[in-house]
């Protein structure tokens, strides 16, 4: 190539360029209409009416007096759901309305619809449950000895191990190699979680108009339309076709969209009435209205060399799924998969259990699973650079895993996976100085609520690594859809399912079109299942490297069909899909094929905390990470998603936690549940490390989940170092940082 | 339920006028009687600033206002900040820096934003992150607001 060559000038917009938001303009605004803005003539307002009990036998429903107040159109019970009365994200095992038992606090129970939300709220005041208590079951160890709450076990003939315990979920057991194998050193632990909640700030909220002919349109905030369909639909005992789920304004997600909140409910309050009907959650009926992170339990025992191999490593994770299955079984797996972080190890015995009780339902949350286990993995880690006297960050490059290991599992790691690139990046960033003292307070733990003058300030240094997978796994026919329609004029309309979030896959899918199709003048319509094949969900960072596969296989198979027809328009779907995985084997947890899992990705991050030891506060003064992201799509959405779930990890170190008694959530509002402020915030210094991913298209990888899969790690850790505690339990609590 | 009361106040510079339903706050008349629905209402205690508002031009949750208080005062809401079809210069800074992403907190962000700068056209990082400390956003962790007001403390 000759010197004098020009780079070639990429016009706006296209992939690898750093750009702003293609719906940031109508967000500014105020003109982004997000499922809480939603309204219609002749709209009216449904509610629901929320089990007081966390476990209780119902004996009787009476919604006459109800009936009878101002403004009322009607109030339904489980009798008047049509078809199905049982629902699930992957298993029916949730009642739309309560039936003949309520199994959490918050369970829905009956419904109203009125032309006013008071005289809702007053309505379901009217409604009469006679319930009798239960004993509850609320301690997710004892529930395996406790009274089945689902004696028809659900999740169980789905080819998982067949544990006749009451209340499992999933069991599943990775044996690799020989566990039993000695090590000169062993470190054991035993970690504690709380239950994290997603906490977007748009509540959840839909608007369903019956279209007339007997069918519904739903529109609401989600993530994943044609899902929520298939459940839909045959709960109210209407083909797939009949209903039709939009989009809205998704005011963020972080998981807790993937199991149903309102969709069935507001749906059968508009065919009750042949009018539209909206639902909104407030705060407080939020927090009960979708699934949380799960609160885990983990014991594990590290064996290493005297020199720092590790030699085999035991993990026995128990997870707290709550009254429903949700996605527990797959957050187990993953648990369980991505348990020992990204290491090097050849003998594992890893066990992980996930239980019914009457707490709150869990799910899906961003990390899915390996955010539980990477908290206790590193601190173990760290436990064992300690009792070696090795270099926390040596010890993580020694026992680093890279392509050509293997998986617990047995998968042998044939992707991108540049492990020691990324503890490299992320050590070689340097801390800032300690400031001096006295300074202005706002600098100090606390903050103004500090009272002191820093005098009780400790600093430390933490690091930690932490690795997730990419794409569903485990056998699961994962796709995304995607249609190109090319206009005779040369532009273009892009058709997805591909729900959007906040994330900003919308910028990706447009940033594909205009690369594939050459041209700018490339728009996307309307999110529907009406006019698109599924997308798949908005989860398990897999839609930027699935979205953007169907958009540039649809485009390609547009232009091809416009070439042969020599012209005029064109509309052509394509439906991506990655590699094939297969499930693990039920009993001894590795691959049947060749991957469980699609791809990984990796990220370290290294942290400077001080902690006033006097006081139990705490200041993240800084962040420094490295993320393996394949390929940056969009480095200035890249670093956003970086920024934020690293923002969500802090919660959860330092001050994010439900908190249950007898199973009932204490603290069901932003007064009580914390989630981190502009004031919580470090700076965050971010390096991308970009080795391309062979099987994705442009070598994309996901990059949501794994700044706050290793972020809670990396400043426990730091806390740790500054205090010389052993800090077991997430989030961290003043008392045990007091000196 | 109370009586229903007509007021008028001045909202986004132009006459308006409602009926009060009972003692709703000034968010849901905004959102619900005058189809303003740009403040967003996302606890609805004064713990988020999602709904954060000018009333005479002091920065406000409007969750936490009675829509009688208004009666006869100057409500500025996200939706007045345009202005002839160009964005307001914060506005224009959180988009060009990335400060957006579900857009939730946007709004009352954006209207903060407008306040600080107003109060104080160079504020240090400290001042900013205090100022922006009753406005939660849980997507960006705040480092591209940050950006977008220094951006457009940097463009005035
Ligand atoms: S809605 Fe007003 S502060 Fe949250
Ligand atoms: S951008 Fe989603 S809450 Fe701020």
């Amino acid at each position: 190539m000759s010197a004098t060559t020009e780079r070639p000038r990429l016009a706006v917009g296209r992939i690898g360029e750093r750009l702003p938001r293609e719906d940031a303009v109508p967000k500014v605004t105020g003109e982004f209409s997000y499922a809480s803005d939603l309204s219609t003539p002749g709209m009216l307002w449904g509610d629901t009416l929320r089990s007081p009990h966390a476990h209780a036998r119902v004996v009787s429903i009476d919604v006459t007096a109800a009936l009878g107040l101002p403004g009322i159109h009607g109030a339904l019970t489980h009798e008047d759901v049509p078809g199905k009365k049982l629902y699930g994200l992957e298993f029916a095992d949730q009642p739309v309305l309560a039936i003949d038992r309520v199994r959490y606090v918050g369970e829905p129970v009956a419904l109203v619809v009125a032309e006013h939300p008071e005289q809702a709220r007053r309505a379901l005041e009217a409604i009469v449950v006679e319930y009798e208590p239960l004993e509850p079951v609320v301690d997710m160890e004892r529930a395996l000895e406790q009274e089945p709450l689902h004696p028809d076990r659900p999740t169980m003939g789905h080819g998982y191990r067949d544990d006749r315990r009451p209340n499992v979920v999933r069991h599943l057991v990775i044996r690799h190699g020989d566990p039993d194998i000695a090590g000169d050193v062993v470190v054991t632990g035993t970690y504690e979680l709380g239950i994290q909640d997603q906490a977007f700030l748009g509540p959840e909220s839909g608007l369903a108009i019956p279209d007339g002919e007997g069918g519904v349109d739903i529109h609401v905030a989600t993530q994943w339309l044609h899902v929520d369909r298939d459940q839909v639909a045959p709960c109210l005992d209407l083909r797939p076709e009949q209903v039709r789920l939009h989009l809205s304004g998704v005011g963020g997600s972080f998981g807790g969209r993937e199991d149903l909140s309102m969709q069935i409910h507001s749906a059968l309050l508009a065919l009750h009435t042949g009018r539209p009907v909206k639902m909104v959650y407030d705060r407080a009926e939020s927090f009960t209205g979708h699934v949380h992170r799960h609160p885990a339990r983990i014991r594990c025992e590290h064996r290493a060399t005297r020199d720092g191999r590790l030699t085999s490593v035991r993990m026995q994770i128990l997870l707290d799924g709550g009254a429903y299955a949700s996605s527990s079984t797959a957050v187990a797996s993953n648990a369980a998969s991505f348990g020992l972080g990204p290491y090097r190890v050849d003998n594992a015995l890893i066990e992980t259990t996930a239980v019914y009780t009457n707490n709150p339902p869990c799910g899906a949350m961003r990390g899915f699973g390996a955010v539980q286990t990477c908290f206790a993995a590193e601190a173990q880690m760290d436990q064992l650079a300690a009792e070696l006297g090795l270099d926390p960050v040596e010890l993580r490059l020694l026992n680093a895993l890279e392509p050509g290991d293997s998986l617990p599992t047995g998968q042998v790691i044939e992707g991108s996976l540049p492990t020691r690139e990324v503890i490299r990046r992320a050590a070689a960033l340097p801390v800032p100085d300690q400031e001096t003292l006295p300074r202005d307070p706002l600098r100090l733990p606390g903050g103004t609520g500090n009272t002191t003058t820093g005098e009780g300030i400790r600093r430390g240094v933490g690091f930690a690594l932490g690795f997730k997978n990419i794409c569903y796994s485990e056998g699961f026919d994962d796709f995304c859809a995607a249609r190109v329609v090319l206009h005779a004029d040369g532009s273009a309309v892009v058709h997805s399912a591909a729900a959007e979030v906040g994330q900003g896959v919308v910028g990706v899918m447009l940033q594909v079109a205009r690369t594939e199709l050459g041209t700018d003048e490339v728009t996307l319509a309307p999110h529907t299942t009406a006019t698109v094949g599924s997308a798949g969900s908005t989860s398990a960072s897999r839609m930027t490297w699935m979205a953007a596969g169907a958009v540039r296989d649809a485009c390609r198979a547009a232009l091809e069909e416009r070439e042969r027809r020599g012209g005029g328009e064109v509309d052509v779907e394509r439906v991506h899909r990655h590699p094939r995985t297969t499930p693990l084997d039920p009993e001894t947890g590795q691959i049947t094929g060749e991957r469980a899992h699609v791809a990984l990705a990796v990220a370290a991050m290294r942290v400077v905390v001080e902690v006033d030891v006097e006081l139990g506060l705490t200041r993240v003064v800084w962040v420094g990470t490295a993320q393996d992201v394949g390929k940056a799509v969009n480095p200035l959405a890249l670093e956003g998603q970086i920024e934020g779930g690293t923002a969500q990890g802090l919660g959860l170190a330092l001050m994010e936690e439900i908190v249950t008694r007898n199973g009932a959530i204490q603290n069901a509002s932003f007064t009580d549940y914390l989630i981190p402020t502009a004031l919580d915030m470090p700076p965050v210094e971010i390096e991308l490390v970009e080795v391309p991913e062979p099987d994705a298209p442009y070598g994309v990888k996901g990059v949501g989940e794994p700044p706050t899969v290793v972020s809670t790690a990396a400043i426990v850790s730091a806390m740790r170092a500054a205090t010389g505690r052993p800090l077991t339990r997430a989030p961290v609590r003043p008392d045990d940082i007091c000196l | 339920m109370l009586a229903h009361v007509r007021i008028d106040l001045t909202v986004n510079g132009e006459r308006r006028e409602g009926v009060l339903r009972g003692g709703e706050s000034l968010l849901t008349f905004l959102r619900d009687t005058l189809e303003l629905p740009g403040s967003k209402n996302a606890c609805e205690q004064g713990e988020c600033g999602s709904c954060s508002v000018l009333l005479d031009g002091t920065l406000v949750c409007s969750c936490l206002v009675l829509a009688a208080q208004a009666e006869g005062h100057d409500v500025v809401t996200v939706e007045g900040l345009a202005r002839d079809g160009a964005l307001h210069p914060v506005q224009q800074a959180f988009v060009d820096a990335g400060a957006v992403q579900c857009g939730f907190c946007t709004p009352g962000l954006v209207v903060a934003v407008v306040d600080l700068l107003e109060r104080m056209p160079h504020p240090s990082d400290d001042q900013i992150r205090e100022a922006l400390s009753g406005n939660l956003c849980r997507c960006t962790g705040y480092a591209k607001i940050f950006d977008a007001v220094r951006l457009a403390a940097g463009r005035a």
